[in-house]
């Protein structure tokens, strides 16, 4: 591998930009791919990289190189004090948002990142990415809201919110007021988690965590 | 926290000027212990980071490692149960791995 390579490589990753490294196994040619559209492997990557998983294609081994994913869990609520250790078990990086400081108190979430802040100040300061799951949990629309919009913003690859259907048709129209297009509204899951039935905030965590990797892993499968 | 990164430790050995090597898992079968893209950076005195197989044939790859530092040119490695090699270095949870090493600069 050229050493100009490995830095660029290491660079992307330090910036947490997607990289493919592709490398022909029986002499050793390889190039780095930033940007996959219109390379001759493009299907190849694709898949690989859903599926976060280097592998061979034919004479050629692709080591994909994703970001970590992560999850900002805005609402240091009892749903959260569930979802951040679950979350944390299938490899997502967690952070808990809340300006209450009564709920985001350390013992009710030991070894959890926690940030007692509203969303306007924590989440620049996390930036938020493609790469990073939003779930908004505390049912106030002061805290709720600006982490959504934020999230949509930033292309976040998941963006759920707790609330019933008939509060998420009020917080559409809030935020399409509030000059949210309805395309970015659509991508907003709620009510959040998938259809499992779920029964109390466990449950509706073990939804949310399931509906994040469903965005992950498999996101065309998202309705 | 974690360990440190074979990439990164990769290339700021090469920056230093020593030579480098960097392994990749490229291939498994069965239950291989670390999957492809594993990767393991190996310098000139056999220094090495990371890891292919959590531990059981590092010192083989390490090995390699120094040809291919020397002459530049890269290879394929394998290693499993069904590898003669398997009695001194191989897999004890029974898979087999595939791993490519290349030199790094």
């Amino acid at each position: 591998m050229e050493l100009a390579l490995l830095g660029e490589l290491n660079a992307a990753r330090a910036a947490r930009r997607p990289a493919t490294v592709v490398t022909r196994l029986d002499d050793g040619a390889q190039r780095l791919v930033l940007d996959p559209a219109g390379d001759p492997l493009e299907t190849e990557i694709a898949a690989a990289r859903r599926a976060g998983r280097s592998r061979a294609a034919g004479e050629w081994f692709l080591a994909v190189y994703e970001p970590s994913p992560r999850l900002v869990v805005v609402g240091a609520v009892h749903i959260a004090q569930t979802l951040a250790p679950m979350a944390t078990a299938v490899g997502l990086a967690v952070t808990v948002v809340d300006p209450r400081t009564a709920f985001a108190a350390p013992e009710r979430f030991p070894g959890v990142a926690l940030r007692a802040e509203w969303p306007d100040m924590a989440l620049p300061a996390l930036g938020l990415d493609p790469y990073t799951a939003v779930a908004a949990v505390t049912h106030d629309p002061k805290i709720d809201d600006p982490a959504l919009v934020a999230a949509l913003r930033a292309g976040c690859f998941y963006v759920g919110a707790l609330g019933s259907r008939k509060t998420h048709a009020a917080r559409r129209e809030r935020l399409r007021a509030a000059g949210v297009a309805d395309a970015a509204l659509d991508r907003i899951r709620s009510p959040i988690g998938l259809a499992i039935g779920a029964a109390g905030p466990e449950e509706i965590a073990v939804a949310t965590l399931a509906e994040i990797v469903m965005a992950l892993r498999a996101p065309e499968r998202t309705p | 926290m974690s360990a440190p990164d074979p990439l990164i430790v990769a290339e700021a050995w090469a920056r230093e000027g020593r030579g480098v090597a960097l392994a990749t898992v490229v291939e498994t079968w069965g239950s291989a212990p670390r999957p492809a893209g594993s990767a393991l950076a190996i310098d000139q005195d056999g220094r090495f980071e990371g890891s292919v197989s959590g531990g059981c044939v590092e010192g083989a790859v390490v090995a390699e490692a120094a040809e291919v530092i020397a002459s530049g040119r890269p290879r394929m490695l394998e290693f499993g149960v069904a590898d003669e090699a398997a009695w001194r270095v191989g897999l004890s949870c029974g898979g087999r791995i595939r791993v490519f090493v290349e030199k790094v600069g």
